[in-house]
């Protein structure tokens, strides 16, 4: 059953010099549906897709605000991004009721990384199984960051996480020298393009799977959801994948993302069966059976 | 029977036995070198200040603001320390003026150097600005005096604010806190701010006055002080704190220059009559 | 200076002053100032002095105290400023949180209910501050509310706290609910009728109010900041007052 004697706990390196339960967390990241932000000189941008479990379930919380100024969007397990915002949100708080000052990104972010990195090298623990995109203005101007559950964080111009956010990153290097000095409109229909670029074949667009959040100069730090949405998705000309319109089997280099179907489709799961079979990742290695009962939801 | 009156309705120490002053959370330094002893006393928090600092004298003027504290520490009547700088420059943005107790001045001074050291992690600049400082401060100062255990000082905080502007406000031991484009702690709110309001009664005037004018006026009130508070002196640092050059400049060890005792001989009312 | 003895004159009675004289730190202030809030059928005005003093001393001429704290809601504490200061910043942290909690605006009647339980919660050291909260409330009409320091309140068709609250009350009682008014028609026999007054009829009242306290109180005075509530946002308005 087990492949791998060095995954066990969080304080074991393995020979090669990795920490294998950090990698899960990392992998979790992509169990989860994509969210997508961008930067430009007076905006920052998120924008995610939502999942519901089931049909008759409502959909899960992708953005979430944590001052007036900064807001996290999510990918991965929803229950750690709820603590890391919280703890967010308390740190916002602080710095405005000791300073009146709104919280700096970069403090922001660190204290978050900090928080993370103690779970990658402390026993009888986990890694966080999120990975957020951290959307800001401070006094040094607009900002994106991406946490990671290693403690990592890097800023960008754009980028994605979450499931198939390959085929978004993609986009986005191609356009990003645009983002600069493109207008609030223009960023987020960037965005949501980047975000169709996700989808799955049988998906499109519609204002209750898709979230929009924006923060600006002059703007305080905006979630549009639901009916508030349409006017952003009214911006694109198609609400569905292009590419898979053109070529059907371009989707396969997202293979190693597909766990998103597994829940709605299980017939391109066996299809894609093969594929898992190269992959080192002991959880992937049981697809359904053991996912339908009690594992935690990504989204 | 006890007959002496200062015990009557008391708890008697035959009854009772002696009074236990760790009921009243006595002081535990006292209490490790003296166990049981009867000159234990209960935690004692500041109720007055030691060796003080006199008036902080500040004004806005059309490009800045500028603040004069003098170099005398006062124990009581008596001139205690001569050197005293009250001025403490926080960062690039913040000065803060500090009268009141010198113990505790300089543990604000540790503050806030603290803060600042503080400021410096993580960051890609430092963005400690005077409102930011004033903040701190009156949180620092309004906590102390909910624990009934003030720290005796009254400040007056200039520089920049966030937007890059003028910024002036004072903040005392209570947590009390105030704007106004003149301000004086101590007795120069009553001798040196109608000096000030002379010149700049509002924001209005403030634009009226010239950098050099500032100067003269400041200087002008901690002559007038000197004059008049037996705990000030005529030796006295000055602060210029410049909008458009971004600068915050000391002058140290001013004097009052140009003094005239004159007026002195005319004053009478006080004390027997001089012949 | 010498502590007065109040003991009998007995052969004991010096001892009394081997006790040291205690001198307790006072925690509290005043910094006079007034406020004033009018409820009208669809809009609320809450008003303050902008004037900061302690004893004779006017430390400001423009130290505003009445705040938009968000949600369409007025709030100003008078009294020790430092207290006030303090009620309305934790007020507003604990809103943002109700905010991240409920993903809804704060219906006045809800702030009303927790400034309650803010002041009570520090009932042995009160915050000494009198509060007005103005607002709409769910059917769209003006709304007071009036607090003591340790949290008692109700609404109310005005309010004036601070330290001339004494001179502005009647005045209010008499112009606003029309106390010791009567029908002229009905020869002392009838009440007159309470009405809605129009914005500018309040606004009138508000500025008349402030005039005269500040003639008749040192502590009022340098500025009149007037916050108005309506459906549409707030508004503030600012006349001078007399600087004397």
């Amino acid at each position: 059953m087990f492949r791998n004697n060095y995954d066990n706990d969080v304080t074991t390196f393995s020979p090669t010099g990795r920490i294998f339960q950090v990698e899960y967390a990392l992998e979790a990241i992509k169990q989860g549906s994509a969210a997508v932000g961008m930067v430009s000189k007076n905006h920052v941008v998120l924008v995610a897709l939502k999942r519901n479990a089931e049909e008759l379930g409502s959909y899960q919380k992708k953005v979430i605000k944590i001052d007036e100024h900064l807001g996290v969007a999510l990918a991965g397990l929803a229950p750690d991004a709820r603590v890391l915002s919280n703890f967010l949100r308390q740190q916002a708080m602080s710095s405005k009721m000791v300073f009146n000052r709104p919280l700096n990104l970069s403090k922001a972010v660190y204290s978050i990384a900090d928080k993370a990195q103690e779970n990658t090298q402390s026993a009888g623990g986990r890694p966080y199984g999120v990975g957020l995109l951290i959307a800001g203005i401070d006094e040094t101007g607009p900002h994106l960051y991406e946490f990671q559950p290693s403690g990592s964080v890097l800023e960008y111009y754009g980028t994605a996480i979450g499931a198939r956010s390959q085929a978004a990153r993609t986009f986005l290097e191609d356009k990003y020298e645009e983002f600069a000095d493109a207008s609030k409109e223009k960023l987020i229909e960037y965005a949501l393009t980047a975000l169709r670029d996700t989808l799955a074949q049988d998906k499109e667009l519609n204002l209750y799977n898709t979230t929009v959040a924006v923060v600006g100069k002059d703007e305080p730090f905006t979630i549009y959801d639901d009916d508030r949405v349409q006017q952003w998705l009214d911006l694109l000309d198609s609400l569905s994948n292009k590419r898979h319109k053109s070529s059907d089997d371009e989707n396969k280099e997202e293979g190693e993302e597909k766990n998103e179907e597994e829940e709605k489709n299980e017939e391109e799961e066996k299809k894609n069966d093969t594929e898992e079979a190269e992959q080192h990742d002991a959880a992937q290695d049981h697809p359904e059976s053991s996912h339908e009962g009690d594992r935690m939801d990504t989204d | 029977m006890n007959h002496n009156p200062v015990n009557w309705g008391r708890p008697s120490d035959d009854q009772y036995g002696p009074y236990n002053y760790q009921i009243a959370n006595a002081s535990n330094v006292a209490s490790q070198a003296t166990k049981n002893s009867q000159n234990e006393f209960p935690t004692m928090h500041t109720q007055q200040p030691m060796i003080t600092g006199a008036s902080v004298v500040a004004v806005k003027f059309n490009d800045g603001v500028v603040m004069a504290t003098d170099k005398l520490g006062s124990y009581g009547s008596l001139l205690r320390l001569d050197d005293l700088e009250r001025m403490i420059q926080v960062g690039d943005s913040t000065v803060v003026g500090v009268s009141g107790d010198i113990s505790d001045f300089q543990y604000l001074q540790r503050l806030l150097d603290e803060l600042l050291i503080e400021d410096n992690y993580d960051m890609e600049q430092s963005n400690l600005k005077a409102s930011h400082v004033h903040e701190y401060l009156r949180g620092v100062f309004y906590n102390r005096r909910s624990k009934m255990n003030p720290l005796w000082n009254a400040c007056v905080v200039a520089g920049f604010d966030a937007d890059g502007e003028v910024f002036l406000k004072y903040v005392n031991l209570l947590g009390v806190s105030y704007s106004s484009p003149a301000i004086a702690t101590g007795f120069g709110a009553y001798m040196g701010v109608p000096l000030l309001r002379q010149k700049v009664e509002n924001e209005e005037d403030v634009k009226k006055l010239e950098k050099e004018d500032a100067i003269k006026l400041v200087r002008d009130c901690m002559k007038v002080l000197f004059y008049r508070d037996a705990r000030s002196w005529d030796k006295y640092d000055l602060c210029v704190i410049t909008k458009s050059t971004k600068k915050i400049e000391f002058q140290k060890g001013l004097e009052c220059e140009g003094q005239s005792w004159k007026f002195a001989r005319d004053i009478s009312g006080y004390g027997l009559p001089q012949q | 200076m010498q502590a007065q003895n109040t003991l009998l004159n007995t052969e004991y009675s010096t001892d009394a002053q081997t006790e040291p004289i205690e001198h307790r730190f006072n925690p509290y202030q005043d910094n006079g100032g007034t406020i004033l809030g009018i409820a009208g059928e669809d809009f609320a005005v809450l008003a303050g002095d902008t004037r900061q003093t302690v004893g004779y001393s006017i430390d400001s001429r423009y130290e505003p105290k009445v705040h938009d704290v968000g949600d369409n809601l007025l709030l100003s504490a008078n009294g020790f400023s430092a207290d006030g200061v303090q009620l309305v910043k934790v007020f507003q942290n604990q809103l943002k949180w109700y905010h991240f909690d409920n993903n809804k605006e704060m219906a006045v009647s809800s702030a009303a209910r927790l400034i309650q339980h803010m002041l009570y919660r520090k009932r042995m050291f009160p915050y000494y501050v009198a509060t007005i909260l103005a607002g709409l409330d769910e059917e769209g009409k003006g709304a007071i509310y009036s607090f003591d320091p340790v949290g008692s309140y109700e609404r109310e068709q005005c309010r004036a706290g601070g330290a001339a609250a004494s001179l502005i009350m009647p005045f209010l009682d008499n112009q606003v609910n029309f106390k010791n008014q009567m029908d002229p028609e009905s020869n002392g026999t009838k009440r007159r009728p309470l009405k809605y007054l129009s914005l500018e009829e309040v606004i009138q009242l508000v500025r008349d109010a402030f005039t005269s306290a500040t003639e008749r109180h040192i502590e009022v005075g340098d500025g009149l900041q007037i916050l108005i509530v309506t459906k549409d946002g707030v508004r503030s308005e600012y006349f001078p007052l007399k600087k004397d």
